[in-house]
């Protein structure tokens, strides 16, 4: 079946998610839509699933025009989603799932025929080898087999048009290969395969065309040919090429030291790996890496939001972790964090309350148990002026602001105190082109006043604009530690798993 | 129902460009949340005016020839709603058929004297609410605070002052302790608070019953389950002079809503237990303990509720049965829920509550009817202030702006 | 699935977690079954005995009462006790889990320790074993209706406080209906629809305006409190007529009623009884066989796969919550026509609280709120003999147990209470 997107365009309030996206898929291919989080590609797909409506644009099966009211429509017509959070029911089991909405059912009670479910599990199952046992129940598996059934449930409704939204975000790289070629064994069998990813590997291992998504447009199209820095370059956009002016750093004495540090998540699964390195005082070294590689878990196990399973990480000499979060943050540690609607603010707080979040029990906020609301107040007033944080009233609450103002109270929040060291994690995220230059300033100031900063980004051309430093991660290893003019097909590379030496 | 709600929340976008000034400050008062409540309170008065006419045999007996002659119906309709609404102005307001001024005003003081305990319960559960917390366990704490008051105030002589300052930190330490456990379970091992607190409850129960078969509570010469009086020296003295109930509670429990909004809005422990509340994982991440957070606000939320169970064994009933907590922990979710968690707004509902139950008796005497219709008004008010879009579709309010855009 | 995770790929294997062994619930059952052996067993003077009565004068066939020597059947039963909790330690060890006959077993023997020990030496009177039986089931009525009635809501997604309120309301229109019409079984239709309609405003303001489902139930127990109260002070006092006790006859099913002890526990009762049976062994089956069954119950734990599939989130829970409502109220019914009472002011006592506790210790299936209210039912049943016999232990204990028994549930002390994932999340799309 080959599907056709023209015109897709979906808003959320001012935010424009999807801009004009035209799509074509053909049946028996690979399309592979390719952007970085955030550019729009789960909003389409949620579209097409008939889970959002759109506001403009139509959907062709075919060449016929089609309107998915639900999801229940879209699998009716013979598409299938595989979600990036599963859409699977932990204590059932896999034929349970499989069959959910659409059962075979006996007698007038609809008492469940689970024999035909399992026999429809086992045909798929053993038709693309998977491996999957129909009566074993979903939380106990992995999450390799997990997505497995969700390609069953698919399968299993006749879908013709199968949409894997981020597929591998979740997997190992031996999980991921199985996946590939589970994808390709699909496509031979007739099904049109849409592929959403930012992973440029696994694009260019199974995609027959290549759409790139920048920003909710698509900014171009490629053969699977192109080198990996062609899509790179793409999906990025060199655009609004990112400059900031600093002067060279003048590092000092070491001020962090990790060594070893390791976390192992809820699930057993290794999610940082050993990680050494060290952060020098006036000096930025930033982490770059595509999301997922254990960044998240790297400035959580720093701050001590989650305790490491071993190493540690030092503060000016002093051992930092296995302290509480607060001891940490009051050691001299800035902390701006990744979620920052999940992390960094009290929505309904006002913000003169957000910007002293972490200090409301400290000189001069405080005396003894008291608030000193003048003090706070007037502190207030001036960072949200220093800050430029754009509001009508330090009392208006937090939740209020756009999300760039948002991010001006954490980043006057933790620039408040005397620091020895400011973690952030893509403290640009989301921002507008003037709130970012705002933010990148005030973090070279930070450094030039003599803290040692790490910065995680996503985006290559912040780390380069940067970083006084650039550290690589890639599944949970820091695969190398390079200079800020280190060429991009090699950052690319790196950023792949490939080590500096093989990279160069 | 849908269409109309969206009708409403689209029209500000149509808005004409200049609004007048006049129309404006209308339009504000109309989406303000004041109004929902105002609104609400009409609302559940119409409603409980429903069923004391369905209920009113005067007016059953008229509508059976309501077709010949209905003026009749009707007139035995306003006949009841008279009745019904002056007895409770009487009853909880001011008695206007009184003949000494002392007589007037006592109807108000009663009032007062009800809200009591409610507006110390009602300060507990509002701290619970806002560090994010539902404690439906007033009901016990305000059972073992007063257990442990009343047994201070009867086993014991102590010199005045001393003895009632004891007797009211008991009650607070009998409360506190059963907000603690459910506070200590959630923190450590994630029992939800409310399955915990209700059952907590019974468990408080029982063991008052029990305590009470025992010689150290049981009142000499009665079978009955009752303790002794509480010594003199530990009661609450009357405020207002003999002839009126309002004790000295009533000043503590106002005292105690300018400490809880202090502690909210004004310390360090209530900027903590309001940033846990509205948001755990950002208060986390700024260093703040959620465990101790839940425990702490469990603690004082249990000790105000424990103060409540002080109103009646030092106040107004003066010993101790396993009924006297009657409803109060559960009227005290209520008032909490209308005064928005707010000490104002608790001290505020449980005055309009207070005197909805002290118009009881007068509403039984002067106007036939029982103290449940109080109960089913307090309900509705509620239920209506918790869906405050459901209010304003019944009265054809405007949705305010915010709510259009979380609904975008 | 061992075969799954052995064909995965190595890393995927060791990627699969691990849980932790739970040793909670054996330590729980052993320190419990060594306290009936210290109290119960040793505690019992030696050379004293129990009698316990089976038969009654009614029966077909006589069984004689039977006296055991307490001190030595006392040490048995807590010895089987103490067994049993090893058994559990030793599932833990191997990540496994026990059968239901566990708990079920492991509490006959607990309790009939604690009665050999409550009846020791005293010849006057004696355990009636029927009786006491015959009483459990009857007052577990009201408590299975209930904590069927939260399982349906639950398992939906919905969290119904408001079961005291449904099983009010229920007893309250059985009273009047049956009163007006003359005839108590017109009763067990009224109340359903007395407990549906409570049930339908609890779902329409959780699904419609997600007003915080706690909020509301306890709202709608005031309500359904304040009016029953209002309409039981006023039109039934005015009238008598609609207030009058009407009851049902016992039915004895021929033949089964005559099989010793179960016989009349099980099978000499009312109809509402009967129909316990019919609603529990049907909801348990369709509940957990069926379509309908497969699609609530995905609604619960999450909403979003459901929907993905095309199912209604939101109309699957009114239904439901409707449902749970009806059957609490067919519940109520137990209070005024099934027992042949007049309504009464807060005649349900905190029974819908209780029912609660039977559904979560029920771990939210129809079998385990049969078994956990029939397990709360004894206790309340025992407390009456006890009282009757004098017994060591103070009745409030007894009556204290079912809500401790909870909280050890839910704080994980005794088994694993793991609600569905979704409920009480209001669903917005």
């Amino acid at each position: 079946m080959k599907l056709e997107l023209r015109g897709i365009t979906k808003r959320f309030g001012d935010f424009t998610a999807n801009d004009r996206i035209d799509l074509l898929v053909e049946p028996g291919t690979v399309h592979a839509l390719l952007g970085e989080n955030g550019a729009g590609k789960s909003t389409l797909m949620n579209v097409l699933f008939g889970l959002y409506d759109a506001d403009e644009g139509e959907v062709l099966l075919d060449d016929e025009p089609v309107v998915f009211a639900g999801p229940g429509d879209a699998m009716a017509a013979g598409i299938g989603m595989v979600h990036q959070h599963f859409m699977l029911v932990h204590p059932f089991t896999v034929a349970e799932n499989v069959m959910l909405g659409h059962e075979d059912v006996r007698g007038p009670a609809k008492l469940l025929d689970l024999d035909a479910a399992r026999a429809k599990v086992r045909e798929i199952s053993d038709r693309f080898n998977f491996n999957v046992d129909p009566d074993a129940v979903i939380e106990d598996l992995p999450v390799g087999a997990q997505q497995r059934v969700e390609i069953i449930k698919a399968l299993s409704r006749d879908a013709s048009v199968l949409i894997l939204d981020e597929p591998t975000a979740v997997l190992t790289p031996q999980e991921t290969d199985e996946l590939l070629g589970i994808v390709k064994d699909l496509r031979d069998a007739g099904t049109a395969v849409v592929l959403i990813t930012h992973k440029l590997r696994e694009v260019k291992a199974v995609a027959d065309t290549i759409t790139v998504i920048r920003r909710g447009k698509v900014v171009g199209t490629a053969e699977p040919s192109a080198t990996q820095e062609e899509l790179a370059s793409l999906m990025v956009g060199r655009a609004v090429s990112m400059r900031v002016d600093k002067e060279d750093a003048t590092p000092g004495d070491t001020m962090l030291a990790v060594d070893g540090l390791t976390v192992v998540d809820a699930a057993g699964i290794v999610q940082l790996d050993h990680v050494s390195f060290e952060v020098k005082a006036g000096e930025i070294l930033a982490i770059a890496g595509v999301q997922g590689n254990g960044q998240t878990e790297l400035t959580e196990a720093l701050i001590g939001v989650v305790s490491p399973d071993a190493g540690s990480a030092s503060l000016d000499g002093d051992v930092i972790t296995g302290r509480s979060i607060k001891d940490v943050l009051l050691s001299g540690i800035g902390f701006v964090p990744e979620d920052r609607t999940e992390d960094g603010i009290v929505a309904n707080m006002t913000i003169a309350n957000n910007l002293i979040l972490d200090l409301h029990d400290q000189e001069p906020y405080a005396k003894g148990f008291a608030l000193q609301p003048k003090v706070i107040a007037d502190e207030a007033r001036k960072h949200v002026e220093q800050f430029d944080v754009r509001a009508t009233s330090i009392e208006q609450t937090a939740g209020s602001l756009s999300g760039g103002n948002q991010q001006k109270v954490v980043l006057a929040r933790e620039l408040s105190r005397p620091l020895k060291l400011l973690i952030a994690s893509n403290p640009t995220r989301g921002l507008d082109v003037g709130s970012i230059e705002f933010v990148h300033k005030r973090i070279v100031a930070e450094r030039d006043a003599g803290a040692a900063v790490i910065i995680v980004s996503a985006e290559l051309d912040e780390v380069v604009a940067l970083a006084d430093r650039i550290a690589v991660m890639y599944h949970g290893r820091i695969v190398g530690i390079v200079a800020p003019d280190t060429d991009r097909d090699t950052l690319g590379l790196m950023m792949a798993g490939a080590h500096q030496e093989e990279a160069a | 129902m849908s269409a109309e709600t969206q009708t409403t929340a689209g029209e500000p976008e149509q808005q004409a460009p200049e609004p007048s000034r006049s129309r404006q400050v209308l339009r504000e008062i109309a989406e303000s949340s004041s109004m929902v409540v105002f609104m609400a309170i009409v609302a559940s008065m119409i409603i409980g005016g429903v069923l004391i006419i369905l209920a009113d045999e005067a007016v059953q007996e008229s509508a059976a020839y309501f077709f010949s002659r209905p003026g009749d119906t009707f007139a035995a309709i306003g006949d009841a709603l008279g009745a019904a609404y002056s007895a409770m102005f009487n009853g909880a307001v001011l008695n206007l058929q009184a003949e000494s001024f002392a007589a007037m005003i006592k109807p108000f003081t009663q009032t007062l004297t009800m809200a009591t305990p409610l507006i110390f319960a009602g300060l507990g559960l509002g701290i619970g609410f806002r560090a994010g917390l539902f404690n439906i366990g007033a009901q016990g704490q305000i059972l073992m605070g007063a257990t442990f008051g009343a047994y201070i105030g009867f086993a014991f002589s102590l010199p005045w002052g001393l003895h009632l300052l004891l007797a009211v930190l008991g009650c607070a330490l009998g409360g506190a302790l059963w907000g603690f456990i459910p506070g200590v379970l959630k923190a450590r091992t994630g029992a939800h608070e409310v399955i915990v607190t209700i059952m907590l409850n019974y468990v408080a129960l029982y063991l008052v019953a029990w305590l009470l078969s025992l010689e150290a509570f049981q009142r000499e010469g009665s079978d009955n389950p009752i303790s002794p009086l509480v010594a003199e020296t530990a009661q609450y003295p009357q405020i207002l002079g003999v002839q009126f109930n309002l004790h000295l509670g009533f000043l503590l429990a106002l005292a105690c809503a300018w400490g809880v909004w202090w502690l909210m809005e004004r310390s360090t422990l209530g900027f903590r237990l309001r940033a846990v509340g509205a948001n755990p994982s950002a208060a986390r991440t700024a260093g703040m303990s959620i465990g101790a957070a839940t425990i702490i606000t469990m603690v004082i939320a249990g000790a105000l509720a424990g103060l409540a169970g002080s109103a009646p064994v030092l106040g107004t009933q003066k010993y101790l049965t396993d009924a006297v907590a009657g409803s109060i922990g559960f009227d005290a979710i209520t008032v909490a829920l209308l005064g928005r968690s707010r000490p104002l707004g608790i001290v505020l509902a449980a005055i309009l509550f207070g005197g909805l139950q002290a118009s009881g008796p007068s509403l039984q005497v002067n106007a036939g009817l029982p103290v449940d219709i109080v109960v089913v008004i307090q309900a509705l008010i509620v239920l209506f202030i918790a869906a405050p879009p459901l209010v304003r579709w019944m009265f054809r309010l405007p949705s305010p702006a915010h709510e259009k855009e979380v609904a975008a | 699935m061992t075969a799954t995770v052995a064909d995965a790929p190595a890393a995927a294997a060791s990627n699969a977690p691990i849980p932790p062994k739970k040793f909670g619930p054996a330590i729980a059952l052993g320190v419990i079954a060594l306290l009936s052996l210290v109290i119960f067993g040793l505690g019992t003077a030696s050379g004293a005995s129990t009698t316990f009565v089976i038969a009654r004068p009614t029966d077909f066939f006589k069984i004689p009462s039977f006296t055991l020597p307490s001190q030595l059947a006392a040490i048995l039963l807590s010895v089987v006790g103490l067994a049993l909790a090893g058994w559990t330690a030793y599932r833990a060890n191997q990540r496994r889990k026990v059968g239901l006959w566990v708990p079920v077993v492991y509490g006959m023997a607990i309790m009939g320790a604690l009665l050999t020990w409550a009846g020791a030496g005293r010849d006057a009177t004696s355990i009636q074993l029927t009786g006491l039986l015959t009483s459990s089931l009857f007052l577990a009525v009201p408590l299975v209706f209930g904590a069927l009635a939260g399982t349906l809501c639950e398992r939906s997604g919905i969290i119904n406080i408001a079961i005291e309120g449904q099983l009010l309301a229920g007893a309250f229109l059985a009273a009047l209906v049956a009163s007006m019409v003359g005839n108590p079984y017109v009763g067990l239709i009224a109340a359903p629809i007395a407990g549906a309609l409570v049930g339908l405003v609890l779902a329409i303001f959780a699904t419609k305006y997600w007003v915080n489902q706690i909020v509301v139930g306890v709202v709608l127990n005031m309500l359904v409190l304040g009016l029953t109260s209002f309409f039981f002070s006023t039109v039934m006092t005015e009238n008598g007529d609609l207030n009058q006790p009407l009851g049902m006859p016992k039915l004895a099913i021929p033949l089964l009623s005559k099989i010793p002890v179960l016989g009349p526990v099980l099978f000499n009762q009312n109809l509402l009884v009967y129909i316990l049976y019919v609603v529990v062994a049907v909801l348990q089956i369709m509940l957990f066989r069926s379509r309908w069954g497969l699609r609530v119950r995905a609604v619960g734990e999450h909403p979003k796969a459901a929907d993905t599939v095309g199912i209604q989130v939101n109309r699957t829970r009114v239904r439901n919550t409707v449902l749970g409502g009806a059957i609490a109220g067919l519940g109520g019914a137990f209070f005024t026509v099934a027992s042949g009472l007049a309504f009464g002011k807060e005649m349900t006592a905190g029974k819908g609280y209780i029912a609660l506790a039977a559904m979560i210790l029920g771990r939210w299936s129809p079998r385990g709120a049969l078994a956990a209210a029939l397990l709360f039912g004894f206790a309340d049943a025992l407390r009456a003999q006890l009282g009757a016999i004098g017994s060591p232990i103070p009745s409030q204990f007894l009556a204290m147990f079912p809500y401790i028994a909870t909280i050890f549930a839910v704080a994980g002390l005794v088994g694993h209470a793991r609600p569905p994932a979704s409920e009480g999340i209001p669903y917005k799309k």
